[in-house]
């Protein structure tokens, strides 16, 4: 039995003289004890397919069930077993990081001190802090308290909606890390991020685009499924560098990637023609590298052909 | 049960914790009921007003001796010339003035038939009405005594008792009506407002995905104003026996009681307000239109009722306030007990009941 299941989820959002998809007809498993990335631009539909799958929302078409319940119709049980940290900070502003943690401890009729081994190893870091409260913390201290306040019941599934969104890079590396020692212990997690080089953390990622799941893989399998050639390029003129490669027959695609364009290309074997086409302009300092896609130019790739396929 | 509780604490802290907030909740009552004790006051006192004598004779004296003794007036001028009243008027603070014409005693002696002319400020109606009112029953007072000498042969004499209120207190309406404001805003907005914010800050949600019932959630959000309200009552109960000196004719048990089954009637309407609302502004809005107005215009505090037009009339019937403030008014004032407003009671809880059936009702298990 799959701890997540969701199948051909469709939801809409019904304005005053428009009707938006959020999401057109989303299906995936997740495995017990998997993390399971969700990565998507704003707007893809993470955080309505989250709210549906925590029960907070009814989808307008599709089934979806959490350790076997059915959203809709076992919504109390669910609502017992998974934990849930919406994209916001959602905890009491004006209680203290104990007394936060001690409320929702009792309203999952649980105590700190009985699920205190789950927590232990993000809550040392809080516990110097316990009597601030909790408006007054730090964005990552927040969060972790948050995350804290999800655990406390122990959930066999926890949902994560963008928790690193917000948070500095020092903060953001630790969380991924807490994320692996909580899923030793056994706990399926699914996190959403906007973040797409946060998708080589996870055991498989779902790419999200408009409502539409466009792959669901392993990191490493998503990047061996990149078959073109990729080539880092840069000059002391980017700017005319990315026009001039743009204008090249041969490119397919060319981004601005760190200090590089990333530029990948239609056939194999062509870095010598790249070279002679980029040599005719005046690009000084010129730098052609072949280098591996790494997980952020797949998806650039999944996103580009399925804006193609729209489009056709 | 321990869930309930822990709920309850965690909205005490709330509470506690935002000072600002807690001291407009307690100190409210106290403000109004000593805003509306000694400042916002129609009884007329002490009001400033002129004569015009041109007879100058014992009646007149004796006339307008006993207007300034009175305590409703102060006469602040003589004018000499009729012509003078406007300007009088227009210059001055004089609300009323007084002219007798020429001759005035003799033409009471000679012809049994005198006139006085009574000119009052309009603008504002009901002051004007008051004053001639006074100013004519000082007059009559005068007449009395001196047909009194001359034994007519009939004469009707009134005798006037003011029920339940013999010194015409304004605070005897009013401290019934403060109650009902004040619960009004206390509970029902209030109630509504810590919900919406769970909802605005984002914490129902965390609160929905859990084992919790939604109802508890609710209903350990109303106890902390449940008893906030009720410390309310008794500041407000106990201010107005001991400062403005309105007494408790009936039962006090009684009188407690039906405050607490009003206050269920507005947190039922604060639940429903939070379950229509996801912002606080709009949960104000509907809070402040749609119950305290009605509570303040409709209840029958600031304007009887009776004299309303039949539309008006039908729908102060079901604003909650104008029961408590009759069942209030009765159980005070003129010391009923349960026998003579249990129709009021009856009508008021039903009204709780059908609020808190169909704010549960309409309470929202879900985001949308």
């Amino acid at each position: 039995m799959p701890s997540v299941s969701a199948k051909n989820i469709v939801k809409f959002y019904e304005t005053k003289n428009d009707k938006i998809q959020a999401l057109c007809g989303i299906s995936f498993n997740v495995t017990k004890g998997e993390l399971f990335g969700i990565i998507g631009p704003d707007g893809a539909g993470k955080t309505s397919l989250f709210r549906i799958l925590t029960t907070l929302l009814l989808a307008d078409k599709g089934a979806a069930s959490v350790d076997g319940y059915d959203v809709v119709k076992d919504f109390k049980e669910i609502r017992k077993i998974v934990g849930y940290m919406p994209g916001r900070f959602s905890l009491y502003q004006d209680l203290t990081v104990e007394e936060n943690l001690e409320f929702f401890a009792t309203i999952f009729n649980t105590t700190i001190q009985q699920n205190y081994d789950v927590i232990k190893e993000i809550y040392i870091q809080l516990e110097p802090f316990k009597k601030r409260r909790a408006g007054k913390l730090s964005g990552g201290m927040k969060q972790k308290l948050a995350l804290c306040c999800a655990l406390i019941h122990k959930p066999s599934v926890l949902f994560l909606d963008e928790p690193t969104t917000g948070v500095d890079a020092v903060s953001r590396n630790e969380f991924w890390d807490m994320l692996k020692k909580l899923k030793q212990q056994g706990i399926t997690i699914l996190v959403s991020t906007p973040y797409m080089n946060e998708a080589a953390l996870c055991d498989r990622v779902a790419l999200m685009q408009l409502g539409k799941i466009l792959s669901i893989n392993s990191p490493a399998e998503i990047i061996n499924q990149f078959k073109k050639d990729l080539f880092a390029v840069r000059s002391s003129k980017m700017l005319s560098l990315l026009n001039d490669l743009k204008n090249f027959n041969e490119v397919e695609d060319a981004y601005f990637f760190g200090a590089y364009h990333h530029v990948v290309m239609k056939h194999k074997n062509e870095e010598q023609d790249l070279k002679n086409y980029l040599s005719k302009y005046s690009n000084d300092n010129l730098e052609i590298k072949n280098i591996q896609p790494d997980i952020e130019d797949c998806f650039i790739e999944l996103m580009k052909q399925s804006h193609e396929i729209e489009l056709h | 049960m321990k869930q309930f509780l822990s709920f309850v604490k965690k909205e005490f802290h709330h509470i506690l914790r935002d000072k600002r907030t807690m001291f407009i909740l307690l100190g409210m009552p106290v403000a109004q009921i000593i805003i509306f004790g000694f400042a916002l006051t129609n009884e007329v006192k002490n009001s400033k007003i002129a004569v015009l004598d041109y007879s100058h004779d014992v009646a007149t004296t004796a006339i307008t001796q006993q207007i300034n003794a009175s305590k409703y007036f102060e006469i602040k001028k003589n004018i000499i010339n009729y012509k003078n009243i406007e300007a009088a008027f227009k210059t001055g603070n004089i609300k009323m003035v007084v002219v007798f014409p020429e001759n005035f005693y003799e033409d009471l002696q000679h012809f049994n038939k005198a006139q006085i002319q009574l000119i009052a400020d309009a603008s504002d109606p009901n002051v004007a009405n008051t004053l001639t009112n006074y100013a004519t029953a000082i007059i009559m007072d005068y007449q009395n005594r001196i047909t009194d000498e001359r034994k007519l042969p009939y004469s009707i004499h009134t005798e006037v008792r003011m029920l339940y209120n013999p010194q015409l207190k304004g605070a005897y309406s009013f401290v019934p009506g403060v109650m009902a404001m004040v619960l009004m805003l206390v509970c029902a907005m209030m109630t509504a407002l810590t919900i919406v914010r769970e909802k605005e800050t984002g914490t129902m949600e965390v609160l929905l995905v859990s084992p919790a019932q939604p109802l508890k959630i609710v209903v350990a959000k109303a106890v902390p104003y449940l008893l906030l309200s009720m410390i309310n009552i008794i500041s407000i109960l106990l201010l107005s026996v001991f400062v403005l000196g309105v007494p408790i004719n009936g039962s006090l048990l009684l009188l407690l009681a039906v405050s607490f089954l009003f206050t269920l009637t507005s947190l039922a309407l604060g639940l429903l307000i939070s379950s229509a609302t996801n912002s606080q502004q709009t949960a104000i809005f509907i809070a402040l239109v749609g119950l305290f107005l009605p509570t303040v215009m409709l209840s029958g505090f600031m304007f009887p009722i009776e004299n309303m037009p039949l539309p008006l009339r039908i729908i102060s019937n079901i604003v909650p306030a104008k029961w408590f403030y009759t069942i209030v008014k009765s159980v005070m004032i003129k010391g009923t007990g349960i026998l003579l407003i249990w129709k009021e009671v009856l009508v008021l809880t039903g009204m709780m009941l059908f609020f808190l059936a169909l704010s549960i009702k309409t309470f929202k298990i879900r985001l949308a």
